[in-house]
């Protein structure tokens, strides 16, 4: 069980970890998701041991690393750059770790040339680094941060740099290599919410070095915490509205009508409403005006001005809204989050999938 | 209905061809205004008096009668000088020099560029900044402390004293080049290996030094080439034991002037350093550390 208790970590005045927590146990693949500037390649650095916390600890079923340099850590590690050694063949910078551990070149060598072989590039290993793509590079990284064995092996946004198609292939690779490994806790950074949802067991979900969620993806998605935290999770960005429950109710540019059941049972006050993009749809009985509309793959996210409120609508087909046309929008306000005025999860109205 | 090519005229021959001409001819300036001192000596040191004053000749035994009498007084023929002895103390005093500048030079610059150091305002810069002010001073300013302190310490007219000067004098070029070096290497192959069990110092011997080769030869050329050409310590700080090659050419010079002998000892001194140029050109290519951080 790999422990981190109560991290802290500031530098020149910006607090990269602010007691950070959490217990991550054997045999699971576990999501750091923030935005940049969240915490997630300080608290790697600090699990590695490459960063020094301001106060906190890290420990492995029960063995405090507090003491422990980097190089005497039972950590690998695959940085979002891709750092090879220059002056090593593939094969060698593969066996190299290995042979910091006291084995052999040869042994080292046969070691490494099988874990070539897994990641896909038996054929390479007499090349440089600086012959390989971008891609190879990088599988270079991962197989030399596999073959060390490794109780804990750190992944920093490991394929952010490569091109999408690459990415979602080696993302996958990476998965099916890892279902191998037994008995490995895995961290992997990520600032995509997606995913983060496919790949983890777990998430942890972070904003300005604080720890704002932490559970099985579902649950996380299903029912952000807080409002920050339902911010970090959504892609396409999540609405937030002010809602006023009283005499008078509206929940944004909505009113009364289509609130229906979601105001059942509060009392009256001030709210409000996380509501996610997919639950606004076309039709219905408001019209706001199209600021812009993006289409990416077969989706398209549509930024709406409805009664001076700023919203986005996600639409799972490629639909052509020309900015400043009008359009008909209606929302499922039943599938919304109402938060407190202090930003936590007060009540979640329907279950929620993944989107 | 007829089918028109792309480019119907193609323009690149004639601007290509242009374009090679200027730059061969441009190749073919530059290598003669370069070898052209080569060869003069060259030919200077195979004539005799007659010879030299007989204007701009080139062609042996056409123009000029070859004598070896430039080279003989080399090694102790007539009018001349043994220059053995002096050219082996320059090369000891020089690879000594150089190999120790180079050694503390390097283990200094990559503390500079990796750790930091705080002493009351002064930063990492300020101590680089340190090692090469000691080069601002003119070597005049030196040369007596230098002469004070090795008779103090009995080394005057010594090859460890005069290696003793020179790496307090080579040095800082060594420090100064390599801190440069060490700061384009990423810090993050450093990490790397500390991640894959290296320690700081087996990171430096096993990864940040074989990718500063090119930096070690930069800072090495400089320091050989400083050692080699010094005439001004190695006149000031040895008397007669001691005689580098600098000064054993000089004293070639008599009331007439032999530019054979001088023209022979020219060639002489400078062939280590154009051997050195060939051997080490190889490693000073460009992009050394391409494929460490992408």
């Amino acid at each position: 069980m790999l422990e981190i208790h109560d991290l802290t970590h500031a530098e020149d005045g910006v607090t990269h970890l602010d007691h950070v927590s959490a217990r991550l146990a054997p045999g699971t693949l576990t999501t750091i998701l923030g935005r940049t500037g969240a915490g997630k390649t300080s608290l790697l650095r600090t699990i590695a041991g490459l960063l020094v916390p301001d106060s906190g600890e890290v420990s492995l079923d029960g063995q405090g690393w507090s003491r422990l340099p980097p190089w005497k850590r039972p950590t690998a590690m695959v940085t979002q750059q891709f750092i090879n050694y220059p002056h090593l063949s593939t094969l060698d910078n593969v066996a190299f770790p290995l042979v910091r551990k006291g084995l052999r070149w040869p042994a080292a060598r046969d070691s490494a040339r099988a874990m070539l072989d897994r990641v896909g590039l038996s054929a390479m290993v007499g090349r440089r680094p600086s012959e390989l793509s971008g891609g190879q590079q990088q599988r270079v990284a991962i197989a030399r941060a596999l073959v060390k064995q490794a109780p804990v092996l750190l992944l920093d946004e490991p394929f952010v740099n490569l091109d999408y198609k690459l990415r979602e292939d080696l993302r996958e690779e990476l998965v099916d290599m890892l279902r191998n490994e037994s008995g490995l806790i895995v961290l992997y950074a990520s600032t995509e919410p997606r995913e983060a949802l496919s790949l983890g067991d777990r998430i942890l979900l972070m904003a300005e070095g604080r720890l704002l969620d932490d559970g099985e993806p579902q649950q996380v998605f299903g029912a952000p915490a807080t409002i920050e935290a339902a911010r970090v999770i959504s892609d396409p960005p999540i609405n937030i509205l002010p809602l006023t429950v009283g005499a008078h109710v509206a929940a944004g540019p909505f009113g009364a009508q289509d609130a229906g059941d979601l105001i059942r049972g509060l009392a009256p006050g001030e709210y409000r409403l996380g509501l996610r993009a997919a639950d606004l749809r076309p039709g219905g009985r408001h019209v706001a005006r199209v600021v812009l509309s993006e289409v990416s793959g077969s989706e398209t996210v549509t930024h709406l001005d409805l009664a001076g409120f700023a919203l986005v609508m996600h639409e799972k087909s490629v639909v052509t809204h020309p900015p400043g046309a009008e359009i008909a929008v209606d929302a499922n306000l039943a599938r919304g989050f109402i938060y407190g005025a202090d930003g936590t999860l007060l009540r979640r109205e329907a279950p929620h999938g993944q989107d | 209905m007829t089918h028109q090519p792309l480019d119907p005229e193609p323009r690149a021959p004639v601007s290509r061809t242009l374009k090679l001409a200027l730059k061969y001819g441009f190749i073919l300036f530059w290598s003669a205004f370069v070898v052209f001192p080569f060869l003069w000596a060259l030919t200077t040191s195979f004539k005799d008096a007659n010879g030299v004053t007989n204007g701009a000749t080139w062609l042996p035994w056409l123009q000029y009668q070859p004598s070896t009498q430039g080279w003989a007084s080399l090694f102790g023929g007539p009018g001349g000088t043994n220059i053995v002895r002096p050219y082996l103390n320059s090369i000891w005093v020089t690879l000594g020099a150089s190999v120790v500048s180079i050694t503390l030079g390097t283990l200094a610059a990559y503390g500079l560029s990796r750790f930091t150091f705080r002493f009351l305002f002064f930063r990492n810069a300020d101590i680089t900044f340190f090692f090469i002010s000691q080069r601002i001073m003119p070597p005049i300013v030196l040369a007596i402390p230098f002469f004070l302190m090795l008779r103090a310490l009995g080394l005057l007219d010594s090859l460890a004293g005069l290696i003793l000067v020179y790496v307090a004098l080579l040095m800082p070029i060594a420090v100064w080049v390599m801190v440069d070096f060490f700061n384009s290497i990423p810090r993050g192959l450093d990490e790397m290996a500390w991640m894959d069990g290296c320690d700081p110092i087996t990171t430096f011997f096993r990864v940040i030094l074989p990718n500063a080769v090119p930096g070690l030869v930069v800072a090495g050329m400089f320091c050989v080439i400083f050692g080699w050409n010094d005439f001004f310590f190695a006149f000031t700080l040895t008397f007669t034991q001691t005689q580098l090659l600098p000064v054993s050419i000089v004293a070639l010079n008599s009331s007439v002037t032999p530019w054979w002998a001088l023209s022979a000892s020219a060639l002489v001194s400078i062939a280590p350093l154009v051997l050195l140029a060939f051997v080490v050109e190889r490693f000073l290519s460009k992009g050394g550390l391409a494929g460490a951080v992408r």
